[in-house]
């Protein structure tokens, strides 16, 4: 869980605006997406991932028919065979079925959730950076405040509130998430507000609102789409150790950290196939989207040294 | 220093005073209200009314802020009834347990983390360092519980070389008393965390391996070794310290997980369960004290940084 610390290492958050990462027409868009693909393997690698992980959920269950809903007690606890290549669980689900369920709930919540958070972090923190002053002051400190509780223990706090369903999940999960994008937007905001096409945007009218939303917000995209993706990474890390702790969806939805908390009770009768699977997953997932936040972080970076 | 001294402490004491307010705010949103959350649905009115009026629930928002504000400094942090205890006293057991878990687990991360950090610096971009970049991201992609689950598997089922769960003790002094149950709960904390380490070594050596006084050290003629262990690692390891500040609530939560893995007797544990059996004082009162202690940590890690680097006391 330490991503959120290396994701605001202090040298690659540039104040410098970002360049516009595509060329204007679509061939040669096309060639720079080749282009970058080639040029940050690591990245490219961590998003045939993503694209495959995708496969695995949704397309996935629609060739292997597994039954998610019913339990079925006369096969519990199997070990991996040729009907069920990754075995079945203490209630008899296909283990392998169940990682697609699970991979479906883990993308969209993931994704859904890092966009509420980054919708929550731009706006308050290009707010936060432009106005400046004490509202700055009391903004940033209202992050600190919301940065000093651990993410998990609110979630726990809430978690006791209600038992959220997937909507909710998804909104207490971006509540919880909002903050580095604050700060970092933040960071960008200071510098761009000072920028002459600001000061001239302001200068021709341009009311204050406007202003953020045209001028401070797009300059910021490349803060905002790094942190976004290191965000659906933490997410689903959240999602799974809150499930983990029986505070997730409740069954029959499926999910990699529920599945897990279950294999931690057959630990000692050895059933591995209850331990591996759920687990290779969730690290697989999460790297893939760490890697790319990487890559794109790098190329943001790179093409800012050579400006 | 004084100067920033003040300046970060006024800092850290309206974080506080959200902090509070942030779980204060919690407590109001609990189902129906504080009373009915503790008393049961089965309360009669009357017994709501007294409860209310003997925890000051029927006085205004702000007026109860204040209030909560006064219990605090009192050192009253409600009462749990479902374990029937004050709440001071629940966390005054467990919270030490949890500081030797959290401890232990950065300074392991520390020794690992650092040395690995400062040997990929020096080999920067040679097959050695890309193996352990890579690995590293690996490390930080793995969830805490599954990472407990592995050792658990390899090291207590497999191979029973470590107990897989944390002896029930009630102090700091008996949990010491079995000191093979520590280790796994241990290395799964260290796991998470040196990876986080090593980055930030890494990158911190890097820069400093550019910088003037590494040339002049060189054209003096000092060995290469002196001028990376001696000058390298001293300079590197001040933004090291940060991390401590940075990822203090992210390894809590971690912890939360370890111990609720490992059975580990501390305040993870404690606030699962209270999250299990609805216990909202212990949950308020027990995020109110992490709350704080994070808020410490982080002002502790910054006036120690002010201590080894002036420039951080000058700068706005």
């Amino acid at each position: 869980m330490t991503q959120q610390a290396t994701a605001v290492t202090p040298a690659d958050v540039s104040q410098e605006p970002p360049r516009r990462l595509l060329a204007p027409r679509a061939t040669s868009r096309l060639r720079a997406m080749g282009r970058w693909c080639r040029d940050h393997k690591l990245g490219f690698a961590g998003l045939v991932m993503i694209v495959l992980l995708t496969l695995f959920s949704f397309v996935g269950p629609l060739i292997y028919h597994t039954d998610q809903v019913h339990t079925n007690l006369t096969a519990v606890n199997l070990a991996p065979s040729l009907k069920h290549p990754l075995g079945t669980d203490n209630v008899g689900y296909d283990i392998l079925g169940r990682l697609m369920e699970g991979g479906q709930s883990s993308l969209e919540v993931g994704f859904a959730a890092a966009l509420l958070a980054s919708g929550i972090g731009t706006l308050w923190g290009a707010v936060s950076g432009y106005v400046g002053g004490w509202v700055d002051a009391l903004m940033m400190r209202v992050v600190d405040s919301a940065f000093a509780i651990p993410p998990l223990l609110l979630l726990l706090l809430v978690g006791t509130i209600f038992t959220p369903s997937v909507l909710e999940l998804i909104i207490v999960l971006g509540l919880v998430s909002w903050l580095i994008t604050a700060r970092l937007v933040r960071g960008d905001s200071l510098s761009l507000r000072t920028r002459e096409y600001v000061q001239a945007a302001k200068g021709a009218g341009a009311r204050n609102p406007r202003v953020v939303l045209r001028h401070v917000i797009p300059n910021a995209l490349g803060t905002i789409v790094v942190q976004t993706t290191f965000e659906v990474a933490n997410a689903i890390l959240l999602l799974a150790s809150l499930s983990f702790l029986g505070l997730g969806p409740a069954p029959p939805a499926a999910n990699w950290g529920a599945m897990l908390s279950n294999g931690l009770n057959y630990i000692y009768a050895g059933y591995w196939w209850q331990i591996y699977p759920a687990g290779v997953a969730i690290v697989v997932t999460v790297l893939a989207f760490n890697m790319l936040a990487e890559s794109v972080r790098d190329s943001f970076a790179t093409r800012l040294i050579h400006a | 220093m004084v100067a920033f001294l003040i300046r970060r402490l006024g800092q850290a004491i309206i974080v506080v005073v959200g902090v509070s307010l942030i779980v204060f705010l919690i407590t109001h949103m609990l189902p129906g209200s504080p009373a009915r959350a503790i008393l049961g649905i089965q309360a009669t009115p009357e017994a709501v009314r007294k409860f209310n009026a003997a925890n000051g629930y029927d006085k205004p928002l702000f007026v109860q802020f204040f209030v909560y504000w006064k219990h605090l400094l009192q050192g009253n942090f409600g009462f749990s009834y479902k374990q029937d205890l004050p709440v001071r006293t629940l966390i005054a057991t467990h919270a030490p347990k949890t500081l030797l878990l959290v401890g232990l687990g950065f300074f392991f991360a520390f020794v690992v983390g650092i040395p690995i950090g400062l040997w990929q610096a020096v080999h920067r971009n040679r097959v050695d360092d890309h193996l352990l970049t890579s690995l590293s991201f690996v490390g930080y992609s793995m969830p805490v519980f599954w990472v407990g689950m592995l050792l658990i598997w390899l090291l207590a089922v497999a191979n029973h070389l470590f107990p897989a769960e944390s002896p029930s003790a009630a102090t700091v002094g008996q949990v010491l008393q079995h000191p093979l149950s520590l280790v796994l709960p241990v290395a799964t904390l260290t796991f998470v965390e040196a990876p986080g380490v090593v980055r930030f070594m890494r990158s911190a050596a890097i820069e400093n391996l550019a910088e003037d006084y590494v040339r002049t050290a060189t054209a003096k003629g000092a060995p290469r070794f002196r001028i990376v262990l001696v000058h390298v690692l001293r300079n590197s390891l001040l933004p090291v310290i940060t991390l401590i500040g940075l990822t203090l609530p992210l390894v809590l939560s971690g912890s939360i997980v370890v111990e609720k893995v490992f059975n580990y007797p501390g305040m993870g544990l404690l606030m699962w369960t209270a999250a299990q059996t609805r216990d909202y004082p212990t949950l308020l009162g027990g995020a109110i004290v992490i709350g704080v202690a994070t808020v410490v940590g982080s002002l502790l890690a910054d006036v120690l940084y002010a201590m080894v680097d002036p420039r951080v006391r000058y700068a706005r």
